[in-house]
C-alpha cells in the first residue's frame, strides 16, 4: 500500500461531490468558481487545476457553473445517492437508475 | 475529497476596509427582479448599481424559467381583460393577494416579454418544433400551458433569459457588484423611518465594507428561507431558491423602519425531505401538467374537474370546464395548496391518498410520458423540464443515463414520501407517511413590505419589486415589477440629490457586521440556524397560540443575546453565512409579531390561531401589518383593497 | 481542527493490514451491559475471556452512562411471579416475545442485581435517603417505580453500574480490547453455515486487523439502527447514536446465522435529531413517572385509569385498579395497562380546556417523590446525570420550585413531544425489535454463536441484558471447555481484510453520510409504513446496486471514519435482511407496525408467527417458526439453566 500522509480531518457533509470535475479537461479558468451562486469553490492553489469544493453542503444543485464551463465535459453534476429517481420501461417493465451500472444506452436527443 | 496539506483562504482580507459608492438608483439583489430595475432605471438616464450576494450572471431563483404567468394584454388569444384576471387571482386567495403588483403583471407581461425578445431570450417557437401542437399559436408561434383556451400561462425558454439581462445590464453601463452581500439601509440622520438614502455591504470574499449612497434604493431580494426548517446534509431539496436566499431584505427593510404585511402566512410542505431534483420525478404539476400518472401495473389514475367528475379525454384537461370562464392553474400545484375558488379550479388527480386506501392503485405511481402526444411530451421533458430552473441539467443527466421518454415511466416521488407540496395530495397524505412535513414559508403568496402604485414601501427612498414584496411570486411577476419599479424610480430620482450617510449609522453596521470575527470558536452559523428553526418548530408551527407566540418571543429573544455573545466566523464566507443567519433570526421575530396580532383562523393565510378558531371571520378579513418603530413592533392594517380601484390607479400612475 | 492553517496529521500509529493473533476461550463481542456480564460470568466459570468494544467499556453502551430501572420478577419484596412477567409481556406484543431470554431474565434478574451489588454497584437506597416513602421498602431498603404495591420494577444507582462491572472484568482478567471494532465472524473451514470459531476486528484508531480465536463467541453488540432515518448535522438531541449500526447482525448474517422479527419497524419520533434530549423535557412517563403536569394556567391535567376513568388521588398512579392484579411500565394491553394522563389530553387542548404549553409540575409532589424522579431517575437513566440534572442544575432549575416545559404540541407524540410528525424506526426505538433466533442455552443456530442483550430477537431493558448476558456467558464457557481453539481459514481472514480495507484505498469517493443518506431513502420509499410485493422488489434491486456500484467506492480518510464507513455498509446489510423478511410475511400486522397494501389482512390467525431469515451458501432463505417455539418455559428453563 502506498504511503500516504493521513489527516484528522472533521466528518464530511453528506453529499460531497456535488459537481465532478474531470481534470484531463479542465483548464482551471475558474469561471465556474465566479458564478457559483452559493460560492462552494475556491480555485486550486496549483494552476490550470481544477477548482476545490470547499462546502459542498452548500450547493444546491442550480448548475450555473456547469453552463459557464467553456470545456465540454470538464464539470458535471452529480446527484447525491438519496436524490436518484428511478423510471420503468414501459414495455418491458424494467426499472433503471441515474448512475446504475450497465445503464440503458445514453439518449442523445438535444433539448428543444 | 482531497485537501492540499496547506489550505489558506484565496482571497485577500479586508475587513474594516471602506469603500464608498455613489449612484442614482441601488438596486439591492441582482435577480430577475433586480436586474430588471436596473435595466429599465439605466433606460430611462439613471446611474445604477447593483449589489448581488453571488454573481448576476447565475444568480437568483430565475437562472432560468419555464412558464411565464399571467401576462394579459396584448397576448394573442386571451379574452379577458386584465382587470377581470386580477380580480380573480384576489378572488381566489380570499382577497390576500397584491391587487397593485398583479395588475401590473397583467397589464405589462406582455410588453416587459417583448423587451426581453429584443434583448435576446427566446420566448417563441422560433424554431417551429411544436408547429401543430394544441398548445401553439401558429401566427404569433407562442406556447401556452394549462388552460389553452385562454393561454394565461405561457411557455418560454428561460434558460435565455438570464444571460440576456445580464448583456444588457453591461450594455447600458450599469456598476454591477457581485459578491457583495446588502447587510443594512442607510437613512437620513441615522434614524428609523427617516428616508432611505443608501446601503452598506461585505465582500463575502474578502470581507471589505462598502457604503452605498444613491437618491433611491430598490429591494429586489428573494424572500426568506429556512425559518423553520434546514439541513445541508439534505442539500438541494429545500426548494426553488439556494440557500444563499435568506429574506436579508425583509431584515433590512424591517430594522430601517419600513411596514410589513402578511408576515403571519406559511404552510405545511412536504418538499423539505422529499424533493428530489427539481421536478426529477415523475409528476403531473407545475412543470409536468398535464402528465397522465399511472400506477405499478399501468392502471391510469384518473384526472377529475372541479366538481370531481372524472375526465375522459386528455384534450379536456387544458380546457375549461363546461360553464367555467378559464382555470387559474391545473394539478394541485404549488400556488393554490389553499381552498381556491371552484370557479377557478383547474382539472387535476383524483384523490391518489383515497384510492391507496381503497385499494384501488397500487404503489408506485410513474409519470406515463410515451403515452402522451408527441408535442406535449417533448414539451414536458424537454422543454419544460430543461428550462425550469435547475432542471436542464435533470433533462442532460438523466438523458445521458439512458432515460427516454418516448419509452420510459418515470417514478412518482410524491406517494411514497407522503404528499404536499408538487403533487397530487395537497393537503399531506394521510395514507402514505414518510418523511415529515416541515413548516414552509416559501410557496406561493407570502408577506413582505407594504409597497404603494409605485412599488415604493413606506419609507421614503425605498421601492421594492419581485419576490421580496408582500403578495410576490413567480418569474413574470418578477420581471414585469422589476421593469415597473425602474422606470419610476429613475423619475424620482431626477429630482434627488445624494445624502451623506450618518456616520454613527456605519459606524453601529460595521460593529454589528464585523462582531462574529471578534472570536475564533463559539456558535456557528449552523447551528444557529438549527436554534432557530427549533425555536420555530416548537412554537409558530401548524397550530398557534398566544402563550407559544410569546415563549417564541422569548426563546429568540434569548437567541439574539446568544448573537451577540457567541457567535463565530473565521473567514468572509462564514462570515457571510452568519450575518445572513441573523436576518433570518430577525424575520423570524417578525413572524411571531404578525401571528400574535392575527386574532383569527385562516384558510387563506394557513393560520390556525388554537384560541380563535373561527376561519376568515368577516371583521378579521385584512390585512395585519407590522412596523419597527423607535425599536418598538407597531401593529397595524389595512383593508384588503387598500390600493383602491385597480383600473383607475394603475392609469393614473402610468408612465 | 486547523494548526496554523494546516489540517493536523492523525494522532495514532498507522498500521492498515498488521494483523495481531489473540487465543481465547471465550470471545465476548460487544462490551456493553450484556457483554460485560457475559464475560464477567464466563471468567467466574474458570474461562479465559476477551472483550472486543468499539468504544471504551468503562461506560460504553445505552447502559453505559446509567440506568434507572430494573425489573425483578420475583423478588423478596413482592408476589409476581415470572410467569406473570412473561403473561404481560405476551400481552402487549401480542405474542411476539422472545420467550426464552424473557423468561431467563424474569428468573435471573434479582439475582444478577445481587450480583450487581456485590460487584459495586448500589441498587437500594444504603443512605436513607428516602426513609418513609411509600415507594421504599423498609427492611430491603429497596425502591420501587410505578406499581407501589406489586413492587417489582426497582428504582436503582444505575449510573454506578458500567464502572463496577468494567471493574469487575479486569478483576477477572477479562482481556479487554477497546477501539476494536467487531467486523466479521470466523467459521470453520471458512465456509458459511459452520461453527463460529472466532472473529476479526478493526482497531479505530490505528487500522490494524486482529484475529481472534475463541472457542466460544458471544454475540453482544445490540441491535440494528438508522436504516430509515440518518441526520448527523441534527445529532444530540435525538436517538441517532454513532456507534450503533447492526454490525453484530450483518456479520452473524454473512456468517449464516438465522434471525427473525426483521421485519418490525414502527413509528417514531425520536430519532433523527428534531426532538429534545432524553428525558430532558418535562414529562409523565417513564423515567419521570408518574410526575404531575399543569397547562400554562397551572392546571393540572387529570390521570386516567384503565378505563379511562379519572382517578382522584395520587396514590392511584401507583397502585393497580380494583379488579387489576399489577400494571407494567409498558403495559399496552388493558390486562396490565398502567394509568396515563388523559388520552383525551391533545382534544381538551384542541377545544381550548387546556392551554399551552404544558409543565412537569414536580413542585406539587410528594418531596420523596420529587427527589426521586429528579436526582435518582433522572440522574441515573443513560444519558441524563450530566447533560440533564448537571446541566439544567448549573442553569439554575430547582425541581422544589421550577417546572419543567413538556413540548406536547398538537400533533406529535406525547411521549417525547414534538410537533413533527413521524419517521419511521426500526432498532432506535423503545420496544422490541428483529435479532438473533436462539435456543434455550441462547445458542444461535451456528454452534459456538451465543447471544445477548439486544442482538436477541425481541431483546430490549437492561436487566434483560444483564440477565442474559450472565446467562449466556456461563453456557458458552461451559461449551468451551473441552474444546480447543481452531485455526481460521487464510482464505477467510484475507477475503475479510480485502473487504474492510478497501475504503483506504481510494484517495477519494463517497463518504458514508452519503451511502447511509441514499440507505435510507430506499428504505423510506420502498420499505416504508406502507409495503407490497412491487416496492419490496424495487427496494432489494436497487440496494443491490448501491452494494454492486456505489459501496466499492466508499471512500475513508482515517481509521475512524474507515469505521464510520464500514458501519453503513452493515447497515446496508440489515436493510437487505429487513426487506427479505418484509417480502416474507404475507400479512399485515398491528403489533409489527408492518402493513401489506397487497395484504391487506391485520394478524390473520394463520400469520401468527415467527418469519425466520438466513443465509445458505450465499442465498437468502426464509422459514417460519410457530409462535410458541420457545415451548413450555418452566420445564424447559430448569432443564437447561
Amino acid at each position: 500500500m502506498e504511503k500516504n500522509i493521513i489527516y484528522a480531518r472533521p466528518n464530511p457533509t453528506s453529499a460531497t461531490r456535488p459537481v465532478v470535475f474531470n481534470p484531463e479537461i479542465c483548464t482551471g479558468c475558474n469561471k465556474c468558481v465566479n458564478v457559483c451562486q452559493t460560492d462552494v469553490f475556491i480555485p486550486n492553489p496549483i494552476k490550470r487545476k481544477p477548482p476545490i469544493i470547499l462546502h459542498p453542503d452548500e450547493c444546491w444543485y442550480c448548475s450555473p457553473c456547469i453552463d459557464v464551463c467553456p470545456k465540454d465535459g470538464a464539470i458535471t453534476l452529480n446527484y447525491p445517492l438519496m436524490w436518484r429517481i428511478p423510471w420503468k420501461r414501459k414495455d418491458t417493465g424494467k426499472h433503471y437508475w441515474y448512475g446504475m451500472k450497465n445503464p440503458p444506452p445514453p439518449n442523445t436527443r438535444p433539448m428543444p | 475529497m482531497t485537501y492540499p496539506a496547506e489550505l489558506k483562504w484565496p482571497y485577500p482580507i479586508e475587513y474594516g476596509n471602506e469603500t464608498e459608492a455613489a449612484t442614482d438608483v441601488l438596486v439591492l439583489g441582482g435577480g430577475i427582479a433586480g436586474c430588471w430595475a436596473a435595466i429599465a432605471a439605466a433606460k430611462d438616464g439613471a446611474k445604477v448599481a447593483i449589489v448581488e450576494k453571488g454573481a448576476v450572471l447565475g444568480s437568483g431563483a430565475g437562472i432560468s424559467c419555464d412558464h411565464w404567468q399571467w401576462a394579459i394584454t396584448g397576448v394573442p388569444g386571451v379574452k379577458i381583460s386584465a382587470e377581470e384576471f386580477t380580480k380573480a387571482l384576489l378572488d381566489n386567495h380570499g382577497g390576500y393577494n397584491n391587487g397593485i403588483t398583479r395588475y401590473i403583471q397583467a397589464r405589462e407581461g406582455y410588453e416587459t416579454l417583448l423587451e426581453l425578445e429584443e434583448m435576446g431570450g427566446k420566448i417563441r417557437d422560433t424554431e417551429d418544433e411544436f408547429k401543430g401542437a394544441p398548445f401553439r399559436d401558429a401566427k404569433s408561434k407562442f406556447l401556452f400551458a394549462y388552460d389553452y383556451e385562454n393561454n394565461l400561462v405561457m411557455r418560454v425558454w428561460g434558460i435565455t433569459f438570464k444571460a440576456a439581462l445580464y448583456k444588457e445590464l453591461k450594455k447600458l453601463g450599469v456598476k454591477i457588484y457581485d459578491r457583495v452581500m446588502a447587510t443594512g439601509l442607510l437613512t437620513k440622520d441615522g434614524k428609523q423611518g427617516a428616508k432611505v438614502i443608501g446601503a452598506t455591504g461585505v465582500n463575502t470574499r474578502t470581507g471589505q465594507f462598502y457604503i452605498f449612497k444613491s437618491k433611491a434604493t430598490i429591494l429586489c431580494g428573494a424572500r426568506p428561507q429556512c425559518i423553520w426548517a434546514y439541513a445541508t446534509e439534505y442539500a438541494g431539496i429545500s426548494g426553488a431558491r439556494s440557500p444563499s436566499s435568506l429574506g436579508a431584505a425583509y431584515a433590512l427593510a424591517w430594522r430601517a423602519g419600513a411596514e410589513f404585511g402578511m408576515m403571519e402566512r406559511a404552510l405545511q410542505q412536504g418538499t423539505f425531505f422529499s424533493g428530489s431534483p427539481a421536478h426529477g420525478s415523475g409528476h403531473n404539476s407545475n412543470t409536468w401538467y398535464p402528465c397522465t400518472m399511472v400506477d405499478a401495473e399501468g392502471k391510469q389514475i384518473p384526472w377529475v374537474d372541479r366538481d370531481g367528475n372524472v375526465i375522459k379525454n386528455i384534450e379536456d384537461r387544458s380546457r375549461p370546464a363546461p360553464g367555467q370562464k378559464f382555470f387559474i392553474m391545473g394539478g394541485g400545484s404549488s400556488s393554490l395548496p389553499h381552498p381556491g375558488l371552484r370557479e377557478y379550479k383547474g382539472p387535476r388527480l383524483k384523490n391518489v391518498d383515497e384510492q391507496l386506501a381503497a385499494g384501488e392503485v397500487t404503489l408506485p405511481l410513474y409519470a406515463d410520458l410515451p403515452s402522451m402526444s408527441n408535442h406535449e411530451r417533448r414539451a414536458i421533458f424537454g422543454l419544460m423540464v430543461g428550462q425550469e430552473a435547475k432542471t436542464k441539467y435533470t433533462y442532460v443527466n438523466y438523458t445521458k443515463a439512458g432515460f427516454d421518454p418516448d419509452k420510459d415511466l418515470l417514478m412518482s416521488n410524491q406517494q411514497l414520501i407522503g404528499g404536499g407540496g408538487y403533487g397530487t395530495s395537497s393537503s399531506g397524505a394521510k395514507v402514505v407517511v414518510g418523511f415529515p412535513n416541515i413548516r414552509s414559508f416559501s410557496s406561493g403568496v407570502v408577506g413582505g413590505p407594504v409597497i404603494d402604485w409605485d412599488l415604493r414601501t413606506t419609507l421614503e427612498g425605498l421601492y421594492a419589486a419581485g419576490d421580496g414584496i408582500m403578495g410576490g411570486n413567480d418569474h413574470g411577476h418578477a420581471a414585469t415589477t422589476g421593469r415597473y419599479v425602474g422606470k419610476r424610480v429613475s423619475r424620482y430620482v431626477k429630482n434627488e440629490r445624494q445624502m451623506d450617510a450618518n456616520r454613527q449609522q456605519i459606524d453601529k453596521e460595521k460593529a454589528r457586521v464585523y462582531a462574529p470575527l471578534k472570536r475564533s470558536e463559539g456558535i456557528g452559523w449552523k447551528e444557529l440556524l438549527a436554534g432557530i428553526n427549533k425555536a420555530m418548530q416548537t412554537y409558530c408551527g401548524e397550530v398557534k397560540r398566544e402563550k407559544l407566540l410569546n415563549m417564541g418571543l422569548m426563546s429568540l429573544a434569548d437567541i439574539q443575546n446568544v448573537i451577540e455573545s457567541d457567535v463565530y466566523a473565521d473567514d468572509p464566507h462564514s462570515l457571510t453565512n452568519i450575518l445572513g443567519i441573523i436576518d433570518i433570526h430577525t424575520t423570524a421575530e417578525m413572524i411571531l409579531h404578525a401571528s400574535l396580532a392575527r386574532k383569527a383562523s385562516s384558510a387563506y393565510l394557513h393560520f390556525k390561531r388554537g384560541e380563535y378558531p373561527d376561519v376568515d371571520p368577516p371583521d378579521w378579513n385584512k390585512f395585519i401589518t407590522i412596523t419597527s418603530v423607535n425599536g418598538n413592533v407597531k401593529v397595524g392594517e389595512r383593508p384588503l383593497n387598500y390600493w383602491g380601484d385597480i383600473v383607475k390607479n394603475y392609469e393614473a400612475n402610468r408612465i | 481542527m486547523y494548526k496554523d492553517g494546516n489540517l493536523h496529521q492523525w494522532p495514532y500509529p498507522i498500521r492498515y493490514n498488521q494483523e495481531t493473533e489473540v487465543d481465547t476461550d471465550v470471545l465476548i463481542l460487544g462490551g456493553g451491559i450484556a457483554g460485560c456480564w457475559a464475560a464477567i460470568s464466563a471468567a467466574k466459570s474458570g474461562a479465559k475471556v476477551a472483550i472486543v468494544e468499539k468504544a471504551a467499556t468503562i461506560t460504553s453502551g445505552a447502559g453505559g452512562s446509567g440506568c434507572d430501572h430494573w425489573i425483578n420478577t420475583p423478588n423478596p419484596c413482592s408476589k409476581v411471579t415470572a410467569e406473570d412477567c412473561i403473561d404481560w409481556e405476551r400481552e402487549n406484543a401480542n405474542g411476539y416475545i422472545n420467550g426464552i431470554s424473557r423468561y431467563i431474565a424474569a428468573k435471573e434478574s434479582y439475582d444478577t442485581l445481587l450480583e450487581m451489588e456485590q460487584i459495586g454497584g448500589k441498587i437500594r437506597d444504603t443512605d436513607d435517603e428516602f426513609v418513609g416513602a411509600d415507594f421504599r421498602d423498609e427492611q430491603t431498603k429497596f425502591l420501587f417505580a410505578y406499581d407501589y404495591e406489586n413492587k417489582f420494577h426497582f428504582r436503582v444507582w444505575g449510573k454506578t453500574f458500567k464502572p463496577a462491572l468494567y471493574k469487575e472484568c479486569k478483576r477477572l482478567g477479562v482481556k479487554i480490547f477497546d477501539r476494536t471494532m467487531a467486523t466479521s465472524l470466523l467459521t470453520d473451514g471458512g465456509k458459511q453455515g459452520t461453527k463460529v470459531i472466532g472473529a476479526t476486528g478493526l482497531n479505530s484508531r490505528t487500522g490494524e486487523l486482529y484475529i481472534f480465536k475463541a472457542k466460544a463467541t458471544v454475540m453482544s453488540m445490540s441491535r440494528h439502527s438508522r436504516n430509515w432515518a440518518f441526520s448527523s448535522e441534527l445529532t444530540g438531541l435525538g436517538q441517532f447514536r454513532p456507534n450503533i449500526v447492526g454490525t453484530g447482525y450483518a456479520m452473524a448474517f454473512r456468517a449464516g446465522a438465522q434471525f427473525t422479527l426483521m421485519e418490525r419497524s414502527v413509528r417514531g419520533n425520536l430519532s433523527f435529531g428534531i426532538s429534545y434530549p432524553s428525558y430532558g423535557t418535562g414529562n409523565a412517563m417513564n423515567t419521570w413517572y408518574p410526575c404531575t403536569i399543569v397547562d400554562a394556567n397551572g392546571k393540572e391535567i387529570p390521570w386516567t385509569d384503565r378505563d379511562g376513568k379519572e382517578l382522584t388521588d395520587f396514590p392511584q398512579r401507583t397502585h393497580p385498579a380494583k379488579d387489576q392484579k399489577l400494571f407494567a411500565e409498558r403495559g399496552m394491553a388493558y390486562k396490565y395497562r398502567r394509568p396515563d394522563i388523559t388520552p383525551a389530553m391533545q382534544d381538551r387542548v384542541k377545544k381550548g380546556e387546556f392551554a399551552l404549553p404544558l409543565y412537569a409540575d414536580m413542585t406539587g409532589m410528594s418531596k420523596m417523590e420529587r427527589r426521586a424522579i429528579w436526582g435518582l431517575m433522572v440522574g441515573n437513566e443513560g444519558r441524563t446525570p450530566v447533560p440533564i440534572l448537571k446541566t439544567y442544575s448549573q442553569a439554575g432549575f430547582n425541581p422544589d420550585k421550577d417546572m419543567l416545559q413538556n413540548y406536547l404540541m398538537l400533533g406529535g407524540d406525547w411521549l417525547r413531544g414534538e410537533n413533527l410528525s413521524y419517521v419511521r424506526i426500526g432498532g432506535e426505538g423503545p420496544g422490541d425489535s428483529g435479532g438473533l433466533v436462539v435456543d434455550w442455552n441462547l445458542k444461535t443456530t451456528l454452534d459456538g454463536l451465543y447471544a445477548a442483550g439486544d442482538s436477541l430477537f425481541a431483546g430490549n431493558y437492561h436487566h434483560h441484558a444483564a440477565a442474559t448476558g450472565r446467562y449466556a456467558g456461563r453456557k458458552a464457557a461451559d461449551y468451551a471447555k473441552p474444546m480447543n481453539n481452531v485455526k481460521p481459514t487464510r482464505r477467510q481472514i484475507n477475503q475479510e481484510k480485502q473487504r474492510i480495507y478497501a475504503p483506504i484505498k481510494r484517495k477519494c469517493g463517497i463518504e458514508w453520510k452519503e451511502l447511509n443518506a441514499g440507505l435510507v431513502r430506499v428504505m423510506q420509499n420502498y420499505c416504508g409504513e406502507y409495503k407490497n410485493e412491487e416496492l419490496l422488489n424495487i427496494g432489494l434491486t436497487w440496494l443491490k446496486d448501491i452494494e454492486k456500484n456505489v459501496a466499492p467506492n466508499l471512500y475513508a480518510a482515517n481509521p475512524h471514519i474507515l469505521m464510520r464507513a464500514l458501519g453503513v455498509l452493515d447497515i446496508l446489510a440489515c436493510n437487505r435482511m429487513i426487506i427479505h423478511t418484509s417480502l416474507a410475511r404475507k400479512a399485515s400486522s398491528t403489533y409489527l407496525g408492518f402493513n401489506r397494501l397487497d395484504h391487506p389482512k391485520i394478524d390473520p390467525p394463520a400469520h401468527h408467527k415467527w418469519v425466520t431469515l438466513q443465509q445458505e451458501n450465499g442465498s437468502v432463505k426464509t422459514g417460519e417458526l410457530p409462535i410458541d417455539f420457545c415451548g413450555d418455559m418452566e420445564s424447559n428453563y430448569e432443564a437447561h439453566k
